[in-house]
């Protein structure tokens, strides 16, 4: 589609980049003291643009002269990366540790994030890939560093500067070689010039597929590119903490998903056999340890932590191997299990999130002991966040189960030579209960009955909290509705 | 009443709901509410056992509807004779459970919800025909228990609580991985009536890394019920979680939820595995045997009384075992012993039965003397005879109901277990009669320390048991003396559906060679 005909599909992005503009300007205008009546713009801004993409249907097409692909799986994705948006920018208003800093740009940056997300979830073009990767990777930095007073978000954004650059540049190389190769910087014209190349070039191939694996494993914190994580997600502040182990992940996997799928893969469907184009190397086995290596180290290391933040993080490297159990099988069941379990770590995750903001906020503190009886003290927080720690361990009746529900089915579906990476998998989640349930006990079996019962003062935070709480309870129950729409979101656009 | 299972299930957690808009200070209200709705629920289980055909072994009362259709998951419950019991003796349970916990002062509100959510989940799993229900409900029963044990419990219920949350979680796992290899490889279908008659044939010679499937999904279940059971080795949480549970928990967990590994194994591996069945007939025997003796010796050891009658529940739960792997007497390389193969199964049941009733009452009588002197020491005591006659009189029944003495409903299940199981597995059996030596040995050294002897001092003014305690004794001693003169209820109930089960094992297994 030529550039000026594509601008007529490409109103979600323009909303958005509208939406900067308004956001910076509006900045300008607001005296210090209300620089956070930003978000508001910003909110209206993230609306609109969700009914932009409800409003858009469902073409599949490339845009931009083959370099962004509009089909219905970059939509979901968009989809995911909206709600969570906006969920941040609410939760933002009750973050404590915010409230010294102007805010105006904050909300600004963060909806730069969600174009840079947008073009994560779309692009068909390395040279978008790497375009995409940066203005995510660099707006996360200038986030994570956002507390300027604070030497731990300091050395946050620091770090993520380091790593990031570091991985990129790898990836970027992975790039180059690839381009070499096949002398086309597009997806689909990539996938038909490695099918053509000789028995000579395999080794080139592998090293670029290694290095790009290298820069998507970044992205996803899987191991062992992962040692950014904890002390990024710890640095930053919660609401930015919340917002990374969510939205780039989800971007990072629908890239994924997409770039192995079309240059490495079978053009004309989702099925598995797709990595026969690169021999040398068993990679679908490679990627299953990975994954099982991701998930045990992230679990490991989560039991050990003191601080209910740090143990978010971590176990959020434990979620990502998860997710990446599906991708060695690079079947539709596999593709489908991603996207329900990204769906359903969404409402979880940032629903456990906004509850340490909240507890932050209140008593002072992340740690599993700012957390003793807090179930007796609100028991309303308390229960939610309980619901929230079940459904990330995966227990039903919560979303978190059906989200391992159906990646165990897709690896199982697989064959028998993956029966011990769902094995792996369920174990993990046994020891994942150990820490999840961990601050359980100290909501619930530390302290005392007290005298009065509180609820949240604000009544933002008990809406946000449902609105997060509600959907992990319910989506345990009835899915049918999320597992249409997403067998629906399963068109990926292969080129025409 | 079209949806009576439903209805069962559902009840508790209707009442869970008025719980929670009574504000939290109205305790006696609450407790009036969980009452009430336990009541109603028994008369209704009570009513389906009326109305329940014992002539026919087929499920009864099905109810189906769609749920995620795209991943063929359906809401299907249905009752036979192997879960009817099971759903009064829950029923039962869970209506005395409410009148042992009256004393509960602590969070009256949260707990009497989570009681009555712990009592959905088990009514739940004994209903389910859908594997995917049926492991929704398997689970969610986890959740109370993890609370009514850390939040109520003794001393060390932290510890205990997470240690039974881990061992059941894992063992749960690998029953989700095998309920999902069974759906892959049988039909695509979590309806566990068609997967009966599907599975043994579509696993029939299916390799997996030149072991047979059968054999693996086999192991996956096993595991994962018989930490339920508990089996040994997998039994190390049972005593911990007994001792620190509040009492009524300790009823229910031994009285129900320690059946629901044994209902697993005979609803789950015995009708959609039956090769397996011949395969580990033996090991199950095995595995019995050293539950039994085990188990009495452990009892034997110990010095702290809920921790004797903890053991004895794996005791007990060694012979149902044993009657269970007496199944195979009935194909024809066994001698065709149709009669032995009946024995031992309806007495695996009968025993699942017995246990509920007989640990439940070991476990409120525990209760009662832990209320008055707050110890459970059993070298604390002596003489209490004297002090507390009408309190000896049913521990006296309740023990000797728990060794097996003729007369009591105990003894019927174990003497059928042995008939059943003595052609196949004759020095097994032999062997395990040693057991009840020393079965009968633990409860009659405990009842000659606590009650006989000179009486000590400190509890000459020790209150008789009240009449609330003994509303939930009376019952629970009448079934067992009644069953125990007279088994032909339940035995009827039960026996349709066994043969079925029995007549499933042996045509439809035994066949093939379980590589």
């Amino acid at each position: 589609m030529s550039n000026l005909h594509s601008l007529t599909h490409f109103w979600p992005e323009l909303i958005l980049t509208i939406t900067v503009l308004a956001a910076i300007i509006s900045d300008l205008i607001y005296r210090r003291e209300e620089s956070f009546k930003v978000a508001w713009w910003v909110l209206g801004g993230l609306v609109l643009t969700l009914f932009a993409i409800q409003i858009g249907g469902s073409t599949v097409s490339d845009l931009f002269m083959g370099t962004i692909a509009l089909d219905p799986f970059s939509e979901f994705f968009k989809v995911l990366v909206l709600i969570s948006t906006i969920a941040v920018v609410l939760m933002s208003f009750n973050s404590n540790e915010l409230k010294d800093y102007r805010m105006g740009e904050y909300y600004s940056v963060l909806a730069i994030m969600a174009i840079g997300l947008f073009l994560m979830a779309s692009a068909i073009d390395v040279l978008m890939v790497y375009l995409a990767l940066e203005v995510v990777s660099i707006m996360s930095f200038f986030l994570a560093g956002y507390l300027k007073k604070n030497p731990h978000s300091n050395e946050a954004s620091l770090k993520y500067v380091i790593y990031g650059a570091f991985s990129s540049g790898i990836m970027l190389y992975g790039l180059s070689i690839l381009f070499g190769l096949t002398g086309t910087t597009k997806f689909i014209g990539m996938q038909t010039a490695i099918a053509n190349l000789g028995p000579d070039s395999n080794l080139a191939l592998i090293l670029s597929a290694v290095f790009i694996l290298a820069g998507f494993g970044y992205k996803i914190s899987a191991v062992p590119f992962h040692f950014w994580t904890p002390d990024v997600y710890e640095g930053s502040p919660t609401t930015i903490t919340a917002y990374l182990s969510v939205a780039p992940k989800a971007a990072g996997f629908a890239m994924m998903i997409r770039f192995f799928n079309q240059v490495f893969g079978d053009s004309t469907a989702l099925v598995s056999e797709t990595w026969s184009t690169i021999n040398g190397i068993p990679w679908p086995q490679l990627m299953g340890v990975l994954a099982a290596v991701t998930m045990t180290v992230g679990n490991m290391v989560a039991i050990q932590q003191d601080s209910v933040k740090r143990m978010l993080a971590y176990s959020s490297i434990a979620h990502a191997g998860y997710m990446m159990m599906a991708l060695p099988l690079m079947s539709e069941a596999g593709v489908y299990g991603i996207m329900i379990y990204l769906l359903m770590y969404l409402f979880m995750n940032l629903g456990a999130f906004f509850v340490v903001i909240y507890v932050q906020g209140k008593f002072g503190g992340e740690d599993f002991d700012n957390f003793d009886g807090l179930g007796w003290k609100m028991p309303f927080v308390g229960v939610v966040m309980t619901l929230f720690m079940f459904s990330l361990t995966g227990l039903p009746p919560t979303a978190g189960f059906i989200g391992k529900f159906y990646l165990f089915a897709a690896v199982i579906k697989a064959g028998t030579q993956y029966y011990w990476l769902a094995i792996v998998g369920a174990l993990n989640s046994v020891v994942s209960l150990y820490y999840y349930i961990r601050v359980v006990k100290h909501m619930f079996l530390k302290g005392e009955r007290s005298e009065s019962v509180e609820m949240p003062a604000s009544s933002l935070v008990t809406i946000l909290l449902l609105a997060m709480a509600l959907p992990t309870f319910i989506l345990g129950w009835y899915f049918a509705p999320v597992v249409t729409w997403i067998s629906e979101s399963l068109v990926i656009f292969q080129g025409m | 009443m079209n949806h009576l299972l439903s209805w069962i299930i559902w009840l508790p957690v209707i009442g869970m709901v008025v719980i929670a808009l009574i504000p939290r200070d109205k305790t006696e209200l609450i407790k009036q509410v969980a009452a009430a709705v336990s009541g109603i629920q028994l008369a209704l289980a009570l009513y389906l056992w009326r109305i329940f055909d014992a002539a026919t072994g087929t499920f009864q009362f099905m109810e189906r509807a769609e749920w995620i259709p795209s991943f063929n998951i359906t809401y299907i419950l249905g009752v036979d004779g192997l879960s009817l019991p099971m759903v009064i003796l829950m029923a039962l349970i869970g209506f005395l459970g409410v009148f042992v916990s009256w004393n509960i002062n602590k969070a009256v509100k949260g707990y009497f919800s989570l009681f009555l959510l712990l009592n959905t989940g088990v009514m739940g799993v004994f209903l389910a025909l859908d594997f995917f229900l049926f492991y929704i409900f398997w689970e969610v029963m986890l959740l109370p228990m993890y609370f009514l044990i850390g939040m109520w419990g003794g001393p060390q219920r932290e510890y205990a609580a997470i240690k039974f949350f881990l061992y059941t979680l894992f063992g749960s796992v690998l029953i989700l991985i095998a309920v999902l290899a069974l759906y892959f490889t049988c039909g695509k279908t979590f309806d566990m009536l068609v997967l009966m008659e599907t599975a043994p044939t579509a696993l029939n010679g299916v390799l997996w890394w030149g072991m047979s499937a059968i054999k693996v999904i086999w192991v996956l279940l096993f595991i994962g019920f018989a930490i339920k059971v508990p089996v040994f080795p997998f039994h190390t949480w049972l005593p911990l979680a007994h001792v620190e549970a509040p009492t009524a928990i300790s009823v229910i967990l031994a009285g129900v939820l320690l059946k629901l590994g044994i209902y697993g194994i005979l609803r789950i591996n015995y009708t959609m595995l039956p090769d397996g069945v011949f395969w580990f007939a033996g090991a199950l025997a095995v595995l019995g045997l050293i539950n039994v003796i085990w188990g009495a010796m452990c009892a034997l050891a110990q010095k702290d009384l809920k921790k004797l009658v903890a053991y004895s529940s794996v005791n007990h739960m060694g012979y149902a075992l044993l009657g269970m792997a007496a199944v195979i007497a009935a194909s024809e390389m066994n001698g065709d012993n149709l009669i032995g193969a009946q024995a031992g199964i309806n007495g695996a049941v009968f025993q699942m039965f017995n246990h509920g009733t007989i640990s439940a009452m070991l476990f409120i009588l525990v209760g009662v003397i832990y209320d008055r002197a707050h110890h459970r020491d059993i070298e604390g005591f002596g003489g209490l005879a004297s002090q507390m006659p009408i309190y000896t009189g049913f521990v006296a029944v309740a023990f000797f109901a728990g060794l097996g003495l003729p007369g009591f409903s105990g003894f019927v299940s174990e003497a059928m277990i042995f008939i059943g199981a003595f052609p196949v597995f004759k020095t097994i059996v032999i062997i395990s009669t040693i057991g009840i030596l020393l079965n009968a040995a633990y409860f009659l050294w405990a009842f000659q320390r606590i009650f006989f002897g000179p009486a000590n001092e400190k509890y000459n003014d020790l209150p008789e048991i009240n009449k609330r305690e003994l509303f939930t004794l009376v019952p629970l001693a009448a079934i067992t003396l009644i069953l125990g003169v007279y088994p032909r209820p339940f035995l009827d109930m039960v026996s349709a559906t066994l043969n079925v089960l029995i007549d499933q094992v042996v045509s439809l297994g035994g066949l093939a060679s379980v590589m």
